[in-house]
């Protein structure tokens, strides 16, 4: 065989019922059509993406990409993908920490895992050894699991668990990557718990070989002084001094800051809970995934990890509570419980404004217990909502709670949020960064005027970006044509950003195709009527009316057109045979 | 869209790369679900086509005005495949800009799929956009910006080297001929000391616009900012200096808020400039002769040649402006670190391949004065030391 250069060129099967693992060598077709990550995981996924998520053969997939384990900037990335307990349809999840990394250098693009335990067991993987073994730990929160696993295997290993809202059955779970870098959403724990599967680890000491070494550190320079040219990233008041707490304030003063349930825009107390706030709170230290120079992590003097700015912003704005160790509890309890903070906030901020009853730290608490106990609220927010009926209560997409950036304050926001295959998600296409981050330029966040080919060029990019498994963030800072030129040193195939468009595009179709054969369609790719009668909140020379119903439906039939999507949002088989998925 | 196109376009002529009218304007095209151009003209059936082989969303051509059609035509015969400017914007965003021979669909398809804009010798330059017709409007102008700092900055250094040839001497002369008259008297702007955000916001906004209208700083370049009670007022990154109505962020000193999130990526040398002098206002622009200046060098033989931008050892001046490395930004190498300082002591400085910052107290009459005359300065020494070799 030819040496390959960026993947191992194997996947692992591992099979929970019979506790058998077996190795796949895909053609080079496959590759080339999918790169790897979550475009490789949606090949994977796609024969069984109509399947309950409690079905044996719904594969849970864990991938890396081309670039994963190389000196590519922030390429230490990798992605969960399955089908979601929450949403039903196609779902994934970046994940950084050591994991991905660990995972290609023991010798793996990806892990296949199917089937079922008998009994509650863990994978242990060590280079070439694979084994499934039966554990004790199941009933244990995140961090008893991890610090537990930590003290039996060596140092370089990288684990990854679900905690008991997952085994409790909440359609919330999530999965913690070593200890900080899980923030996987849709209830994607479910699916490890519904295969009696607590955790993962990997050791690799294996090496990715990189076909042009001297090409990749050209690349890697133009890239790195991108991102030093940053104000975003690397600036006195960006992601690597305060994390990406950093975006309240500004969402705050632009008046797109969710707040009460997004029944305001605005939060008034933004100064007590902001990335400084909880700095002084914290003393934070800097943390980051392997192989990634911007570290946007940021770990507690007591060890707890800072919230991200969707579930701070969620904690705080979204639920009226202006003290920020309450938010910074409540998101630790998230973690241990295995809880998605963004999703178990909005429920919280559902809840809220159904009952009207404010939380107390100790109520927030119980209110989150109760969430992973797997009862209605564990359910998520439309569920919650309909249960109390108050429908119009549940801020969703598809069934998936919003994160914390308002879409009457950005336009192609509120159009990447209805269409986004895996629901209400900012990160398929990041319309933040050109209609409020200025990044590549700025455009008008209160315009649909071009927002359709926009989304669509994005959702291609970042497809593109989470399947050579590079981090989104630093596409405020570089982009595919840099990246290009980084993929093509490391795998000796010639690509360009034109090409890793196309796949991208490819790899997004693919996913429509699956939400469309599990009945999604137009009425799904909407957003809550909150958005189109009431309108944000006003202030510093900025109006937040409602969306315009009108416009907004004339840009989503624009962006069906742009994506070669049927009036029900589905792929025309032109469009399929164009990128040869009609197979 | 199309009055986006029409923008751009229009800004394109008001900075002298293109003309207003005719068949050398500005063509820009738009594509959401439809494609739209700014204007009607036979070369659009060819140009729409790169919209169905690319993914973009607009698209810009422009056969360039003189002096920038000789200079890039004439960059073009000496660079068959790509002309590589060593200024910062080139380093940082360009990379290098490649060279199309044929006005083809497939030959402009193939250069435009990895780079952001090209050159088509005799016919102009093509650049395209993901997001907005203002991104191949920024890489047109930066385009522009390098090649002719390319161009007078390698005249002189073969003018040193006594490498010059007969055809380039030609061209050289041609293009001196045909540079506009350098602006001599500063406009008198607001005077200060400024009390409140509405009066600085004002004030800024009158600085930016004369700074682009004079020609100091192509309009997205640059950076502009005054000191109020502890909180610093700045363009935001990307902002063009003429239109900075509601462009600037208000970022305290006190690192009490990060609204500087969406600030220019030089917040951080402006904190530190204020931090260590009296200063009030700052103002920054990328002239074009004192860029080619602040390259300028006659160690030919110097062990640090081709890293001057990162770590040049020498402590140099153009008539008495300091010269400093530093790119972009915060990193290690940034400009951040040794601007502030050279400013402190100085009230102006160069920053290598990069451009021209200038400070003032009370408002920015003095930081332009100082702008317009170092640039001018630049100018004439530029022309000073090339009358030594030739």
């Amino acid at each position: 065989m030819d040496e390959l250069f960026g993947r191992t060129g194997k996947v692992l099967h591992i099979d929970l019922t019979s506790g058998k693992a077996m190795a796949e060598y895909p053609d080079d077709a496959v590759y080339d059509a999918f790169i790897g990550g979550r475009g490789l995981a949606g090949h994977y996924l796609r024969p069984f993406a109509d399947r309950e998520y409690s079905a044996p053969e719904l594969p849970l997939l864990i991938f890396t990409g081309p670039l994963t384990g190389t000196d590519s900037p922030t390429s230490g990335r990798g992605s969960i993908v399955s089908r979601s307990p929450l949403t039903g349809a196609m779902c994934d999840g970046s994940i950084g920490g050591g994991l991905p990394t660990r995972l290609k250098k023991a010798g793996y693009d990806g892990l296949v895992i199917t089937g079922r335990g008998s009994v509650p067991c863990g994978i242990e993987i060590d280079d070439n050894d694979v084994r499934v073994v039966e554990t004790s730990l199941w009933g244990q929160d995140t961090d008893a699991v991890l610090h537990a696993l930590e003290k039996r295997l060596p140092e370089d290993t990288s684990l990854a668990c679900i905690g008991p809202a997952a085994e409790n059955g909440s359609l919330l779970a999530s999965v913690a990557v070593d200890h900080r870098h899980g923030g996987v959403r849709g209830g994607l724990g479910l699916i490890w718990a519904a295969k009696n599967l607590k955790y993962l680890t990997v050791r690799g000491t294996g090496d990715v070989p990189v076909h042009d070494p001297d090409a990749l550190a050209q690349a890697n320079e133009a890239i790195v002084r991108l991102t030093m040219a940053s104000p975003v990233l690397m600036g006195r008041h960006g992601f690597s001094r305060w994390g990406t707490p950093a975006l309240l304030d500004l969402m705050n003063s632009r008046r797109m800051l969710p707040t009460d349930n997004f029944q305001k825009t605005y939060f008034e107390h933004g100064a007590k809970v902001n990335a400084s706030a909880l700095a002084a709170l914290c003393e934070p230290r800097d943390h980051g995934c392997l192989g990634c120079h911007i570290h946007c992590r940021k770990i507690a003097r007591d060890g707890r990890s800072l919230p991200g700015f969707e579930a701070l912003a969620h904690f705080t704005a979204l639920i009226g509570n202006d003290d920020p160790e309450t938010a910074m509890a409540g998101v630790d309890l998230c973690g241990r419980l295995g809880l998605d903070p963004v999703s178990a906030g909005s429920v919280l901020a559902c809840l809220r404004e159904i009952s009207g009853k404010d939380y107390s730290g100790k109520t927030l608490l119980s209110a989150l217990r109760e969430m992973a106990e797997g009862g209605d609220s564990g359910q998520g927010a439309a569920h919650v909502a309909q249960v109390c009926h108050r429908p119009e209560t549940a801020m969703t997409v598809k069934g998936m709670e919003l994160p914390a950036y308002d879409p009457r304050g950005g336009y192609g926001l509120a159009l990447a949020y209805a269409v986004s295959t895996r629901g209400g998600c900012h990160q398929r296409a990041f319309p933040l960064s050109h209609e409020v981050l200025r990044k590549p330029v700025a455009t008008d966040r209160f315009s649909f005027s071009g927002k359709a080919r926009i989304v669509k060029i994005a959702e291609d990019t970042l497809a593109a970006a989470d399947s050579i498994n590079a981090c989104r963030l630093i596409f405020l800072a570089a982009g595919l044509e840099e990246y290009a030129k980084a993929l093509t040193a490391v795998t000796g195939k010639d690509w360009s950003a034109q090409s890793l468009l196309e796949t991208g595009e490819r790899i997004t179709v693919n996913e429509r195709r699956m939400n469309t054969a599990n009945g999604f369609g137009a009425a799904d790719d909407d957003l809550p009527a909150r958005f189109f009668t009431e309108p944000g909140t006003p202030g510093g020379g900025i109006e937040i009316p409602p969306i315009d119903r009108e416009a907004f439906l004339q840009a989503r039939h624009n962006y069906y057109v742009v994506r070669g999507l049927d009036k029900n949002g589905a792929a025309t088989p032109e469009t399929l045979q164009r990128l040869g998925l009609d197979g | 869209m199309k009055s986006l196109c029409a923008k751009f376009a229009a800004k394109l002529a008001a900075q002298g790369i293109a003309p207003e009218r005719g068949p050398d304007a500005p063509l820009i095209g738009g594509l959401d679900a439809e494609l739209t151009w700014n204007r009607e003209d036979p070369r659009t059936s060819l140009l729409s086509g790169l919209f169905d082989r690319l993914s973009i969303n607009s698209l810009v051509f422009v056969r360039p005005a003189e002096p920038y059609r000789t200079i890039l035509d004439f960059l073009a015969s000496r660079n068959p495949n790509a002309i590589r400017p060593e200024d910062t914007e080139t380093r940082t965003f360009l990379h290098d800009i490649p060279v199309c021979r044929e006005f083809a669909l497939s030959a402009m398809t193939g250069l435009l799929e990895r780079r952001k804009v090209i050159v088509l010798p005799g016919r102009g330059i093509v650049s395209c956009g993901t997001v907005s017709p203002e991104q191949g409007f920024v890489s047109v102008s930066s385009a522009i910006f390098s090649t002719f700092v390319l161009f007078f900055s390698d005249y002189l250094n073969r003018a040193r080297r006594n490498a010059l040839d007969d055809e380039y001497i030609k061209t050289f002369s041609r293009v001196v001929r045909l540079l506009p008259e350098p602006r001599q008297i500063p406009p008198a702007l607001a005077q200060g000391p400024f009390r409140d955000e509405e009066s600085v916001v004002s004030a800024m906004a009158e600085a930016g616009r004369k700074v682009v209208g004079f020609g100091l700083v192509d309009s997205f370049f640059g950076n502009i900012s005054y000191l109020l009670n502890g909180t610093i007022y700045i363009s935001q990154t990307g902002s063009s200096l003429d239109e900075l109505n509601g462009c600037i962020d208000p970022c305290p000193l006190d690192g009490s808020s990060t609204n500087g999130l969406t600030a220019s990526s030089e917040l951080t040398a402006h904190e530190d400039i204020y931090r260590r002098s009296r200063y009030d206002c700052i103002l920054h622009g990328h002239p074009k002769f004192s860029v080619i200046m602040s390259m300028d060098c006659e160690r030919v033989d110097c062990p640090s040649r081709g890293r001057c931008h990162l770590d040049c050892p020498e402590c140099r001046t153009v008539d008495g402006v300091p010269v400093v490395p530093g790119e972009v930004g915060t990193g290690p190498t940034g400009l951040c670190h040794t601007l502030p300082p050279a400013m402190a002591a100085n009230g102006a400085a160069l920053v290598h391949g990069h451009g021209l910052f200038t400070s003032g107290e009370k408002d920015f009459n003095a930081p332009f004065a100082r702008l317009l005359e170092i640039e001018n300065r630049c100018r004439e020494l530029y022309f000073e030391r090339l009358s030594e070799y030739v």
